[in-house]
């Protein structure tokens, strides 16, 4: 209501200044200047600047004839314009005019154009009014605008990471963590989540980085769990299966009855053999809370991860085949093709494997 | 609440400017003084409602409402306050808002300042700024609203472009639009004078104050443009011939034209039709630069709008007020009283020259800057017109301008004394050759032009001192007479003197710059030593630091000259998260008005960071010299006296000068 009520009275405003010189006189009170006053001013401006001897006499009358010539002119000019005042119906109808015209199309003008119903959302109220209604990820601006100006603020680090992890920000959340170790001081667990959030960065696979910080983990509390978990992970996807069956089976062994993680161990222990990496528990999580463009995006960027790993390594059979997969999957044939190709001069050398491949693409519906 | 009112407030601007577009003239046809004064109510009123909606951009930017698509496009939250302010002109619609601010800001300044004009010239010069409002507000309100809401608020903006993140464009972008729109004024009272068919040597006093403020506004504009450009960008120019660079040059050719004829017409009632020609093109020059920048139509640093059916509109800005002036000109010029006629060589002869040298390099930038578009347009090629062609044009022009420059104002009006002003020259004229000379000497081996160039701007200062001597009578009075006579002097004949000293001053950096201006360009690693330009430089190493919203890599160098340590300078680079963009920061080193100037590039991976160094002899007088021109143009404008051109009788034959 009140905004209303402002433009009400801005267009009122608005039409005063339009009636206001209506209601006075026609005749004007200041005749305003004209050009007779110039000449004038010109004329005892010479005379100024001959008393001072910036002229001389003769100079000095030249420029009078002058100017009074263009006086007289100027004077003869006015006087065949004498200003008399009009009729008054103009005025009345400029007055109806403004006074009817000005609102009417303003308001035809502003309501197509304008969002009356909007109200104002400076952001420091709305950083106040924070509550549980808002999306989780305005929430994480927020705090992460505060970070951004306090960023040795480790609680602050704290309540971030495990969110941007669950949010599958996995980037995000390795450099929240490693503020945390920073700010807060390293524990096995922050390590173990570190880790996990590279590993999840780099779509499941146990990289070089993220090993180390589990060992640091584990170093920090052999009975880690989550750190073996991975290291089992990570020793899985170097092809040291044995290892990894040892690694996960000791974790089992030291799991207390209760625990919640023993599925996921002997998930993995079960479906062994298989020797392909799986995403994190956490990766696959945050893709089921995807949107389909999110999710088709983070397929995306694993296959490209995968491909660019198999550039530098080209000896991993299966992992061609996931990738040719992929793309089928992908809805990307032509791809896939590409693939087939490259794996094969991959796979040159290695007998074996071509045969493995060739067996794995005719079951795919892509050789030829 | 504010985002609303604001909207509403442009709204009734565009109202008022309707009314104000249409009754004054009415009114003036009916000799009815309240309908013309309805035009001065409001233009006040317009400036109010204008200002009011600027006002409410600037409050929403400052307090990050990001409801509003302009603040979410243009700002964010961790940005400092005062870019946070300055955001709201470096975007589109922003900066389209500033400009009608300004535009009704000048149009109230004539509604409340203008009481010595006539009155029906004042109604039409009002009217006419109104129909310049009106497609203004039109254009805002239709095509790039800043008003426009997001009905559910993102919690972040998307920042502002990093390189326009400066306090240098803070203050460029008002600047050049003040000089621009002001000229909408002398546009005004151009279109004026011919609706009303009448026209004399009163009008050009009238016209004088809005011109030369808007010239000073532009000239400042363009200076600063400039000076960001050098510190800013990194390339150690300082000067691009950037169309967009040129589009604010054009008009500033044009009005100092306009400046300089206006004179002739107000002291000898001569040049009027051809005044008239020169306002309606000084301000068509400013709609195009202000189209150039705005339509997106070049691709250049400066030009972050882009939206064709924005161009499109402007262009029919364009077309109706460039097209609808001249056709009016071409239609009323005929019913125009001629004026005063004078000899060749006079006072007015030279400011003929003057205006016929500096149209003509207008035209040629004009061309040098449309035609690779018009090219484009008709057969698809992308050409690009650089630096040689300007070089090559524009310089030959204007050495002989600056050749007349002195000459100028020794003429009497009329009837001038060739002789007798080369005679009084003769003090300028020894005094550059003799500076020529001694640069021969001390820079043998150089390039040829250079010491000629700079004789020519000692003779331009010497010119425009020699004047000024003439003037006071110095040396032919005894001290305390000539000191008199100093006092004495109209301000606007010191004004004349700074501008056209100041004209010299910039030569003199433009030429020392571009001809020893030393280069260093190596990849550094820490305690890798530069010499240049008799300095030598210790890079010591780089450090990191974040800030606000960027990261900063700064690099320390130790200056030394002869072995004493001189200065520590930090260029830097910074890495904006937000835009994924960073910028240069270049460290400059003033040494009297000669500057060193270090620009970081790439780093290595082994630690060495890629270095540019130059060394910049007299470069500080670029930008001092412009400032020197609108110290002028300031002294010229706080001369409240009427200037009156006092003719020379042939037969006198005094040594006395006339009055300016």
């Amino acid at each position: 209501m009140t905004l209303w009520f402002v433009f009400a009275l801005m267009t009122a405003g608005a039409v005063f200044a339009v009636l206001w010189p209506l209601g006075r006189s026609a005749r004007p009170q200041t005749p305003g200047g004209s050009e007779t006053t110039v000449y004038r001013d010109q004329l005892a401006e010479v005379g100024r600047d001959a008393e001072a001897g910036l002229i001389g006499a003769p100079e000095a009358a030249a420029a009078r004839v002058e100017i009074g010539r263009r006086l007289l002119e100027a004077a003869d000019a006015e006087e065949d314009h004498p200003s008399h005042a009009s009729k008054p119906w103009p005025r009345r109808a400029v007055a109806v005019g403004a006074l009817a015209g000005i609102p009417l199309l303003a308001l035809l003008i502003y309501l197509p154009l304008g969002s009356p119903q909007l109200p104002d959302f400076p952001l420091a109220e709305r950083l106040q009014s924070a509550d549980a209604s808002q999306p989780l990820e305005n929430l994480v601006a927020q705090v992460e605008s505060h970070l951004e100006k306090h960023p040795a603020d480790g609680r602050g680090w704290t309540v971030l990471a495990p969110v941007l992890a669950k949010l599958g920000r996995f980037e995000d959340a390795a450099r929240a963590y490693r503020n945390v170790i920073t700010y807060t001081g390293e524990t096995a667990q922050l390590r173990a989540d570190l880790g996990a959030a590279l590993a999840g960065a780099a779509n499941g696979i146990v990289t070089a980085d993220a090993k180390s910080e589990f060992e640091r983990a584990v170093a920090l509390d052999p009975k880690d769990a989550k750190a073996r978990f991975f290291l089992g992970m990570a020793a899985e996807q170097d092809g040291r299966t044995a290892d990894a069956v040892t690694i996960w089976k000791a974790l089992l062994a030291d799991a207390p009855a209760e625990a919640q993680w023993r599925g996921a161990v002997q998930e993995a222990l079960a479906q062994f053999g298989d020797g392909a990496p799986r995403p994190t528990e956490e990766a696959v999580a945050a893709a089921s809370n995807m949107n389909e463009a999110d999710r088709s995006a983070m397929i995306h960027k694993m296959v490209d991860r995968l491909s660019a790993r198999l550039k530098q390594d080209g000896n991993d059979v299966e992992g061609w085949l996931r990738l040719a997969r992929a793309y089928m999957v992908l809805k990307e044939p032509e791809k896939s093709r590409v693939v087939r190709d490259d794996a094969r001069r991959a796979l040159e050398r290695n007998e074996a494997g071509l045969r493995q491949l060739n067996e794995g693409l005719k079951a795919l519906g892509i050789d030829g | 609440m504010i985002a609303e009112a604001g909207h509403y407030a442009l709204v009734l601007a565009l109202g008022l400017a309707l009314i104000q577009s249409t009754i004054p003239i009415i009114g003036a046809k009916l000799h009815d003084g309240a309908l013309m004064n309805v035009a001065r109510s409001t233009a006040l009123a317009q400036l109010v409602f204008v200002g009011a909606s600027f006002f409410a951009l600037v409050t929403l930017h400052v307090v990050s409402d990001f409801s509003v698509v302009n603040v979410f496009q243009n700002s964010h939250s961790l940005k400092p306050m005062i870019y946070k302010i300055t955001g709201v002109w470096g975007n589109h619609e922003g900066s389209m808002l500033l400009w009608v601010t300004i535009l009704a800001l000048f149009g109230g300044l004539v509604a409340a300042f203008g009481n010595n004009l006539p009155l029906s010239l004042r109604a039409h010069v009002l009217a006419v700024q109104a129909w310049v409002a009106t497609a203004f507000y039109l254009f805002i309100l239709l095509t790039s609203n800043p008003f426009a809401r997001i009905a559910s608020p993102p919690m972040e903006g998307r920042d502002l472009n990093p390189v326009l993140q400066d306090i240098g464009l803070a203050v460029h972008p008002p600047m050049l639009y003040l000089g621009y729109v002001g000229f909408s004024i002398a546009f005004s009272f151009a279109v004026a004078a011919l609706i009303e068919g009448r026209i004399d040597a009163a009008w050009a006093r009238w016209v004088r104050p809005w011109t030369l403020m808007a010239w000073i506004f532009l000239t400042l504009g363009i200076a600063m443009g400039s000076y960001w450009a050098y510190y800013e960008l990194g390339w150690g120019g300082w000067w691009f011939w950037d169309p967009v660079e040129n589009a604010s040059l054009m008009p500033w050719l044009a009005g100092t034209a306009l400046l300089h004829s206006s004179i002739v017409m107000e002291k000898r009632n001569a040049l009027k039709v051809w005044t008239i020609l020169l306002a309606i093109l000084t301000f068509s020059l400013s709609l195009l630069g202000t189209f150039l920048v705005r339509s997106g139509v070049l691709t250049s640093v400066h030009a972050f709008a882009t939206d064709p059916t924005r161009g499109i509109f402007i262009l029919l800005i364009l077309c109706t007020f460039i097209g609808g002036s001249l056709s009016l000109y071409i239609w009323r010029a005929s019913a125009l009283k001629q004026g005063g006629l004078f000899a060749p060589i006079s006072r007015e002869g030279a400011l003929v020259l003057n205006n016929l040298f500096l149209t003509t390099a207008c035209a040629t930038v004009f061309v040098g800057t449309l035609y690779p578009l018009a090219l484009e347009v008709i057969t698809g090629n992308r050409i690009s017109v650089g630096a040689p062609f300007f070089n090559l044009t524009f310089a030959p022009l204007f050495v002989p301008l600056l050749i007349a420059v002195p000459f100028g104002p020794l003429l009497a009006w009329k009837r001038g004394d060739l002789v007798g002003a080369s005679q009084r020259l003769m003090a300028a004229g020894i005094g550059s050759i003799i500076a020529m000379a001694v640069l021969w000497a001390w820079t043998r081996g150089g390039s040829t032009f250079a010491p000629l160039a700079i004789g020519l701007a000692v003779f331009v200062i010497l010119g425009a001192l020699s004047d000024l001597a003439e003037r006071i009578n110095l040396f032919r009075t005894s001290l305390p007479v000539s000191f008199r006579r100093a006092k004495g002097l109209p301000r606007s004949a010191w004004g004349t003197v700074f501008a056209h000293a100041g004209l010299g001053v910039a030569l003199i950096g433009i030429v020392c710059e571009t001809t020893w201006n030393t280069e260093f360009i190596a990849s550094m690693k820490p305690n890798d030593v530069a010499q240049v330009g008799g300095y030598s430089l210790t890079f010591e190493g780089t450090s990191q630091r974040q800030q606000s919203n960027y990261r900063e890599q700064t690099a320390r160098f130790t200056v030394s000259r002869g072995g004493e340590p001189i200065a520590v300078m930090t260029p830097s680079k910074r890495n904006f998260t937000t835009r994924a963009a960073s910028t240069t920061e270049a460290a400059l080193l003033t040494r009297g008005a000669s500057q060193l100037y270090i620009s970081l590039g790439d780093t290595g991976a082994d630690g060495s960071v890629a270095v540019r160094i130059y060394h910049k002899p007299m470069v500080l007088l670029i930008w001092f010299g412009p400032v020197l021109m609108a110290f002028g143009g300031v002294l010229s404008l706080s001369d409240r006296r009427l200037r009156v051109g006092a003719p020379k009788p042939a037969k006198a034959l005094h040594a006395l000068q006339p009055a300016e």
